[in-house]
């Protein structure tokens, strides 16, 4: 296994002629692909600094508060990050309610249901799902679902909540337009499956199937066998799989941008529009300027921050997957 | 109690006595149909998708589309020419920025480094960029490329999409260098060639389709995004300059901004432009899937 480290000792025996431009080659070749390695973190770095250094002015105008306000006034130049922090949060924790039990369901009808042959296009297909651009499930959500969405079940619900406690607050929207943050959760939760599936069952492939014999060999049923056996033994991986899919729910812009509203208020109810993190500066950013541009660039960085986390420790569980 | 519903060929011969209480089989009924329903369902999404784009995007592909520049507000007619070719542009531009990159560092990170504790800080650290936002990338790009020139480029574009496709590569070359057994390489050190001859001529040959693959699914990536164009190489109705300084067209971002236009022949466009790119990806990601399959 140490071939290429024992290499560079070797004698260069009958090529002494050669030898000379060989070696710089050698050397050059090394040192490029070193630097090229090196850049990667370059990058993250740069990211990270760029980001603070272009949102600071906006730090330090409003200290703490910009984290905490909830006025985002571009005439008055008041800007406040929470509203855009809580549609981020809420959208991504919708998408993981309804996205997670279907890609758990799918990795568990791939992986112990699906006949034999019919095994691979479904995992084509769900790949696919991961391949067709954002900006497109934006234009499906926007021209197809919000209006059916609308319909069949915003006004409906509203009807039947309104003036109950509690219901009669997160569920009712004022003005029954499809858009909002609910249809946001809605469409990124289709847009984070594939990822999530395909890892759980690239997890769940994995375990011996030794394991799932013996238990069905004392005669557990499939699903005693998926709930006892396989995902206890997938489990901190699942997990991370699902970091993976916040990962991407919390940072996802285009399809967010079309469906979510872009209300800067913050509304109680999940049915109202509101804004994300990244849905603001995709909307706002090229006509912003000065203390503007600078909060914006500073709501990228608390983005920032929050993904590095999430991604951190959803690598950290999964740790080395086979992923494109 | 003779069932033989549920009995599949890869699950236990069936029990000829019924020891199964009632509860763990509806149990079991239940989640079955809820997987099947469930993956049934994600399929269902992706065909109304693809279904919606043939729709609403087949009449407005024409020749037009392909020969005309993109509409100004409320002229009539005009196609996407000039966003099709800057997409070309810009995607290009990122692939020719991040193969050289991605590749050699991949194979650093195979060749040289391998369980090196800095190689396996870079493996992490890429992996992370792999599921970065892109808009934070855009972002990125606009700070370093955009202000201090003062002004939206082709080229900031590229960048953009460039570094969107480096984790992508970087991760694929190095799982295909990987695969390629020690004693190739052993073999060509034998023979006197330097670890960089073994590399490129040896390693780097026996792993070409994977490698290409790669690349292919970085192409699929960066095709279809749009929030880090936004910010860098924004978008024009016009022919780009050749020096792409200024706004480059791109289909993305004229999408974006033609979907919801209240004219009806850009709206028609932004069908037509949906589904041109959105079958040139899948396209794309099927025909890197048939390479891996095959080179297996």
């Amino acid at each position: 296994m140490t071939a290429a480290t024992d290499m560079t000792s070797l004698p260069a025996g009958g090529m002494v002629t050669r030898r000379a431009p060989k070696a710089g080659f050698d050397r050059l070749f090394r040192t490029a692909s070193f630097t090229a390695a090196l850049l990667v973190l370059v990058l993250l770095a740069g990211i990270m600094v760029s980001m603070v250094v272009g949102g600071w002015p906006a730090f330090r105008e409003f200290g703490f508060g910009f984290i905490t306000s909830t006025v985002w006034d571009t005439q008055n130049e008041q800007y406040g990050a929470w509203p855009a922090i809580v549609g981020t949060l809420s959208t991504a924790l919708i998408a993981l309610v309804i996205g997670v039990p279907l890609s758990l369901g799918i990795a568990v009808y791939l992986t112990q249901l699906a006949p034999a042959w019919f095994k691979k296009p479904v995992s084509t297909a769900i790949e696919l799902l991961a391949a067709v651009p954002s900006i497109i499930y934006g234009m499906w959500g926007l021209f197809v679902f919000v209006p059916l969405f609308a319909q069949y079940v915003q006004i409906p619900v509203s009807n039947v909540v309104e003036g109950m406690p509690i219901l009669g607050t997160v569920l009712y929207s004022r003005s029954p337009s499809g858009l909002g943050i609910f249809t946001a959760g809605f469409i990124l939760a289709f847009m984070i499956v594939p990822f999530i599936a395909s890892i759980t069952r690239d997890m769940l492939e994995q375990i011996p199937s030794v394991l799932r014999e013996s238990a069905y060999g004392i005669g557990a049923t499939t699903w005693e066998v998926v709930r006892h056996v396989l995902v206890p033994q997938a489990g901190v991986s699942i997990i991370g799989a699902i970091m993976l899919g916040l990962g991407r729910a919390l940072g996802e812009t285009m399809a967010v941008t079309f469906v979510v509203g872009n209300a800067n208020r913050l509304s109680a109810s999940i049915l109202d529009p509101g804004s994300t993190i990244a849905s603001r500066i995709a909307n706002e950013f090229n006509e912003a300027m000065g203390l503007q541009l600078n909060s914006l660039i500073a709501l990228g960085c608390i983005l920032f921050f929050v993904t590095f986390v999430v991604l951190c420790i959803a690598r950290l569980l999964v740790s080395r997957v086979k992923r494109y | 109690m003779t069932t033989s519903t549920s009995a599949s060929p890869r699950e236990l011969p069936h029990v000829p006595w019924g020891r199964v209480r009632q509860g763990r089989r509806s149990a079991d009924r239940a989640m079955k149909l809820i997987a099947t329903g469930f993956t049934f369902c994600a399929i269902f999404v992706l065909f109304w998708i693809l279904g919606m784009l043939v729709v609403k995007g087949i009449g407005g592909l024409s020749l037009a589309t392909f020969t005309q520049v993109t509409p100004g507000p409320g002229s009539e007619g005009g196609g996407l020419a000039n966003a099709i070719v800057g997409s070309f542009v810009l995607t290009f531009l990122g692939i020719a920025v991040a193969t050289p990159i991605g590749v050699l560092a991949g194979t650093w990170l195979a060749e040289y480094g391998r369980k090196s504790q800095l190689a396996n800080l870079i493996r992490f650290i890429n992996d992370i960029l792999l599921s970065a936002p892109s808009i934070l990338i855009g972002l990125f790009v606009y700070v370093i490329l955009v202000e201090p020139f003062r002004g939206y480029s082709g080229w900031a574009g590229g960048v953009a999409l460039g570094i969107i496709a480096i984790p992508v590569i970087v991760r694929t070359t190095e799982d295909m260098l990987n695969l390629v057994p020690s004693p190739l390489r052993e073999a060509g050190a034998a023979l006197g060639a330097p670890p960089a001859v073994v590399i490129t001529s040896v390693t780097w040959r026996a792993a070409k389709a994977g490698m290409v693959t790669g690349i292919l699914l970085a192409l699929a990536r960066i095709a279809g995004e749009t929030a880090p164009l936004i910010f860098t190489a924004l978008n024009n109705n016009f022919w780009f300059s050749p020096s792409l300084v200024g706004g480059v067209s791109n289909l993305p971002v004229t999408i974006y901004q033609f979907a919801s236009a209240p004219y009806e022949n850009w709206q028609q466009l932004a069908w037509a432009g949906s589904l041109i790119i959105t079958m040139s990806i899948l396209v794309l990601s099927i025909v890197a899937r048939r390479i891996v399959a095959g080179g297996k």
